[in-house]
């Protein structure tokens, strides 16, 4: 049986890649998949604890992660998309008009 | 044996994680977000979560890269600049994720090694993870007895989501898809 801690290790490789995917890349939509990435690497680490205590709620919390994750990149496209129709641009740098 | 097919699984979504953050083509990126995805859900079924590994495939491989693709399509695949603001952002968001990773590295490395798995035996002697491998009627018992009023709101929240996002994609008042230039241009011709 593969031990846990070589399922968190990859987690933790992976939530690494998406932060520095999030911190440098400059689309929305690739910094969206980044976070999407970190998401799913949680869960990883989740359902591997799960197995480890031997009981349920780690298994249970990822069910409702996943229900949130949907409900966030529905509205997280519908607000780009929104902003999209006068910007034509999806370059985070220039999406600065809150910016004092 | 497991050893190396997790190695082997784990290497793959690894190297489409990278793939997502370095790819030029927007478009390139989601597939290597399915693949991390589709490897997750592997990973998944060997940690006794099978009702889980399919929800990942319906909803993240199936329902999110789906709606990023359709954006994708939306907004015109434009091949991303690859000039930075600063030469050296991408070196320093490199350093910055190796260091964050040496920190939650020495936090986890070889954490549980010394706690064991639980595990119960059956009537003929075998033995048997408690989860009973993650099955929909063990996480169906779990998830209507002890988490029913989380698993309603959860519906709630996703009604609230559904909402929002009609809301926002809707056209402003006055405006139809032909003021769009794009579709001017073409239909002129």
């Amino acid at each position: 049986m593969v031990p846990t801690g070589a399922y968190l290790m990859v987690s933790a490789i992976i939530f690494s890649i998406g932060a520095v995917g999030v911190l440098t890349r400059r689309s929305a939509l690739i910094i969206f998949m980044c976070v999407e990435l970190m998401l799913n690497s949680v869960n990883l680490t989740l359902i591997a604890l799960s197995r480890q205590w031997g009981n349920f709620n780690g298994q249970i919390f990822v069910f409702m992660i996943m229900a949130v994750a949907a409900a966030e990149v529905a509205v997280g496209l519908a607000i780009l998309i929104a902003h999209m129709r006068h910007s034509k641009t999806t370059n985070i740098d220039e999406i600065n008009l809150l910016k004092w | 044996m497991s050893l190396a097919f997790f190695a082997v699984i784990a290497a793959i979504s690894i190297a489409a994680a990278i793939g997502v953050i370095s790819s030029r083509q927007p478009v390139h990126s989601a597939l290597f977000l399915l693949t991390n995805f589709a490897t997750l859900a592997v990973l998944y079924i060997t940690l006794d979560a099978q009702f889980l590994a399919a929800t990942q495939v319906i909803i993240y491989a199936g329902g999110i890269v789906i709606l990023i693709l359709f954006v994708i399509m939306l907004l015109g695949s434009e091949d991303l600049p690859a000039d930075e603001s600063r030469p050296w952002t991408a070196w320093a968001g490199i350093v910055l994720g190796i260091i964050m990773l040496g920190g939650i590295a020495t936090g986890t490395m070889g954490a549980f090694d010394s706690v064991e798995i639980p595990t119960t035996e059956l009537a003929d002697g075998t033995i048997v993870s408690q989860l009973e491998g993650g099955v929909p009627k063990a996480v169906g018992m779990e998830l209507f007895t002890k988490y029913l009023l989380p698993f309603e709101m959860t519906a709630i929240l996703i009604l609230v989501a559904l909402l929002g996002a009609l809301l926002l994609g809707r056209r402003p008042e006055g405006e139809s898809p032909l003021d769009n230039e794009q579709l001017a241009e073409t239909s002129g011709d």
